[in-house]
């Protein structure tokens, strides 16, 4: 169970084979309370494991966002295959948050 | 019969299969449900061998399309573990049922997703990319955006109290390639 880890100021999520609406409020509600309850500034999202994302990953990554921008966080993703990156970038995420290998 | 004639005959069937084929299906509005509608969905044209870029296109409609049923049309909101005030909120359910229709008629697929829930009044603001009605739930309003991202052709039809019915097309590149080879 360590799909959510803190190192440093930053808080490590690893995303599920599968991001939907089925798994996402789950996802959110876990991530909030790191965030509340160990402070930390920055996001990273991990998509080495998933194979499949609906608009509702990108309410999970933006609803972050929010959360952490005003503090001067930022929101990292990295291992996004081509359809993951596909999909942020279709939302226009990738103008907010940083895509990394 | 050799394995040769066998494997024609098989090729025959696939071929005849491919002029037009149709299904449905019904199930409950709850979130479990959204992945086994689009690997349906993905199964249902596995024959034509679609690109893995196709079949995620189709995959993630799909998946916009029921999961809008669920959570507008019949206030399905939560997946499973978030917790409610009193017990956890998934399981408070409310009944409903989602139809989903595919008809694939050569290499062009029809999709599409029925609800008789709620209904909206105004689809087109609905449609605006960004636009939702449950931001607390952290949903992007993204859904139609991406239907029409990643689909050819998408039609939404609604009336309060009665329903929604979502239409969807995509002409998948492969049958050309399938004629080829026959």
């Amino acid at each position: 169970m360590d799909d959510f880890q803190i190192i440093d100021n930053c808080l490590m999520v690893k995303l599920p084979e599968e991001v939907d609406h089925h798994k996402s409020s789950y996802i959110c509600e876990k991530a909030d309370s790191y965030i509340l309850r160990e402070e930390v500034e920055n996001v990273v999202f991990d998509f080495e494991e998933t194979r499949f994302m609906d608009s509702s990953g990108i309410g999970i990554i933006m609803g972050r966002y929010k959360k952490i921008v005003c503090f001067g966080g930022k929101v990292f993703v990295i291992h996004a295959d081509p359809q993951i990156r596909r999909i942020l970038r279709v939302a226009g995420l990738n103008k907010l948050i940083e895509i990394m290998d | 019969m050799t394995a040769e004639k066998d494997l024609q005959q098989t090729a025959g069937a696939t071929e005849r299969a491919l002029w037009k084929n149709e299904m449905s299906m019904e199930f409950d509005a709850v979130s479990l449900n959204e992945s086994f509608a689009r690997v349906a969905v993905a199964a249902f044209v596995a024959h034509l061998n679609p690109t893995l870029e196709e079949v995620a296109d189709i995959k993630t409609a799909v998946s916009e399309a029921v999961t809008n049923a669920i959570i507008h049309g019949y206030d399905n909101v939560y997946g499973y573990s978030k917790h409610g005030d009193s017990q956890p909120a998934y399981l408070i359910i409310h009944p409903g049922k989602v139809w989903l229709r595919c008809c694939l008629e050569k290499d062009v697929l029809r999709i599409e997703v029925e609800d008789r829930g709620k209904g909206m009044d105004n689809v087109e603001q609905a449609m605006e990319p960004l636009y939702t009605t449950k931001p607390e739930y952290d949903r992007s309003g993204m859904g139609f955006a991406f239907m029409e991202a990643f689909m050819d052709e998408l039609e939404v039809h609604s009336e309060p109290g009665r329903g929604t019915v979502v239409r969807m097309t995509k002409k998948l590149g492969t049958y050309p390639l399938i004629e080829e080879e026959s």
